[in-house]
């Protein structure tokens, strides 16, 4: 059944409290989203503290396992999985990243990562798990590697960026990065060999039907041939690339502008993230989440993107939204109001 | 230290009379909308706002003009306030500072419901766009606000004066 037809409602499962300050992000482990596994989250936060939330099998709410304090001095602006689940790397406003470990339920602090001058402010894993990457309000961002051990090498800095950098994101498939920025542009960084330098090959900005003003947030859908982004000009962007092309080795293939979600969000769009199965949720600063679907039915030019549903989420903003990775069709924000809120998109009963 | 004022002879303004009421406001955010409430809200915003200093001056921002009575937009129902804010000459490079001050005065007053906009007045001040951008990314503000040095500064501005 088209989703547009299906009469759907966001049904709050869980509201978790915890953290003494607003939440500013939070992530899935991937290793979680098998069905036979209880599913686990991060939360980061402006009380300096990174909290582990695990489902209980019996009451199949989300309990606090672990909170991560006393490493970061800052607030922690991001948290980010290794695609194995194994390890946690969160950014802090202290100017380093952390990298945690599992280690028979409790988490150690194994390494940190040192280098930006100031505060640093997302953290990204690339598909295999060999990479990271991390940007901040020095304008940069920089690629590290994995090396055995826990040890993470710096291989290369990035500049390109007028200002500080919002948020970087690796390709779901491919090592191909993006970083969004408070000047208003995306910039994807690209390898022509495998071991080479990454240089920043196209630049997404007003001037090419980009944003007006801060990005903020980006997301791929799950076959990794469309890129969603959001801004503080109250929209959201919707842009598509040949990734057949560049998987099959042709070289690089620009990103162009498909889409414009505007007249939806009334202040800043803080966050968006694409489900597996094609749903757009986006979190802002008007406390609501809102959900987007493709419309089928669009016209000549290809397909369109339109309003599912709106939903008061929080008392505050909306910093975060996150789709759970597995199959159930679960949703979890954060928010200035100190909560993460997990959702269900299900049938109006 | 800062070596010599930025505006060393600003115009001083003064103070503006305050509006007599029968009853002191009272702000609840649990009760019914009473009727008035838009102006209640709007002279005890007056008074939360007026003793903030201007950080170069001993001088509050009413006394410099940098704030008037009707530089500040409230609108009860959507929990939404605008303050736009004069820079006291175009290249004040304090103008941040400023905005940074009633942005957390707001926050300290006001209930976390609230959302808010601090604006430099159209065509007052050379970097206006630039200014306005940073007042109002709550994660720079953030981030600023984790800055002891910025901290104690804004903390001095807010300092209540007793002249």
């Amino acid at each position: 059944m088209e989703l547009l037809d299906a009469n759907l409602e966001l049904k709050e499962i869980q509201k978790l409290q915890g953290h003494t300050d607003r939440v500013w992000s939070l992530a899935w482990n991937p290793a979680t989203a098998a069905a036979d596994v209880p599913s686990v989250f991060a939360s980061c936060s402006g009380d300096k503290t990174v909290r582990i939330w695990e489902e209980s099998p019996s009451t199949r709410s989300w309990d606090c396992k672990a909170v991560l304090e006393e490493t970061h001095t800052r607030t922690v602006r991001s948290c980010a999985w290794s695609p194995s689940g194994k390890l946690l790397a969160t950014a802090s406003f202290d100017a380093t990243t952390a990298i945690w470990e599992n280690v028979g339920g409790d988490f150690e602090c194994v390494s940190t990562l040192e280098g930006h001058e100031n505060e640093v402010k997302s953290v990204s894993w690339n598909a295999s798990g060999s990479l990271l990457a991390t940007c901040g309000r020095d304008k940069t961002v920089w690629i590290w590697e994995v090396m055995p051990g826990n040890e993470f090498d710096c291989i290369q800095v990035l500049q390109g960026h007028t200002q500080d950098v919002k948020m970087v994101q690796w390709h779901p498939t491919m090592d191909m990065l993006f970083s969004c920025s408070y000047d208003n542009t995306v910039k994807v960084w690209w390898s022509e060999d495998a071991d080479g330098d990454w240089s920043c090959v196209q630049t997404l900005g007003e001037s090419n039907n980009g944003h007006s003003s801060t990005v903020w947030s980006l997301a791929f859908n799950a076959k990794g041939d469309k890129l969603v982004t959001c801004s503080d000009d109250l929209s959201l962007k919707i842009w598509e690339a040949d990734i057949i092309r560049m998987q099959s080795g042709d070289g690089y293939a620009p990103w162009n502008h498909m889409c414009t979600l505007s007249g939806y969000h009334d202040r800043t769009v803080f966050s968006v993230h694409w489900s597996r199965d094609g749903i757009i949720a986006s979190g802002a600063a008007d406390d609501a989440v809102r959900l987007f679907v493709e419309s089928k039915d669009g016209s000549m030019n290809g397909p369109t993107y339109q309003l599912l549903l709106k939903k008061k989420a929080h008392d505050m903003d909306v910093n975060s939204v996150q789709w759970f990775p597995g199959e159930k069709r679960l949703l979890a924000s954060a928010s200035d109001d100190g909560t993460i809120k997990i959702w269900e998109l299900a049938s109006l009963a | 230290m800062v070596s010599g004022l930025i505006n060393a002879n600003p115009v001083v303004y003064e103070k503006k009379e305050r509006r007599v009421r029968n009853s002191a406001p009272q702000f609840d955010e649990y009760a019914v909308e009473p009727i008035d409430q838009l102006e209640i809200f709007d002279i005890l915003f007056l008074l939360l706002l007026l003793d903030i200093k201007d950080p170069e001056h001993p001088y509050s921002l009413e006394e410099l003009k940098v704030i008037t009575e009707d530089a500040i937009e409230v609108d009860n129902d959507r929990g939404y306030v605008r303050v736009t804010f004069t820079p006291t000459v175009e290249h004040c490079s304090m103008a941040t500072v400023i905005g940074l001050c009633l942005r957390v005065k707001l926050m300290r007053s006001l209930p976390s419901r609230y959302k808010m906009d601090i604006r430099v007045a159209p065509g007052t001040h050379a970097t206006e766009a630039a200014v306005n951008k940073q007042l109002n990314d709550k994660e720079r503000v953030a981030a600023a606000l984790e800055n002891p040095n910025l901290v104690d500064m804004v903390d001095e501005c807010l300092a209540p004066s007793y002249g």
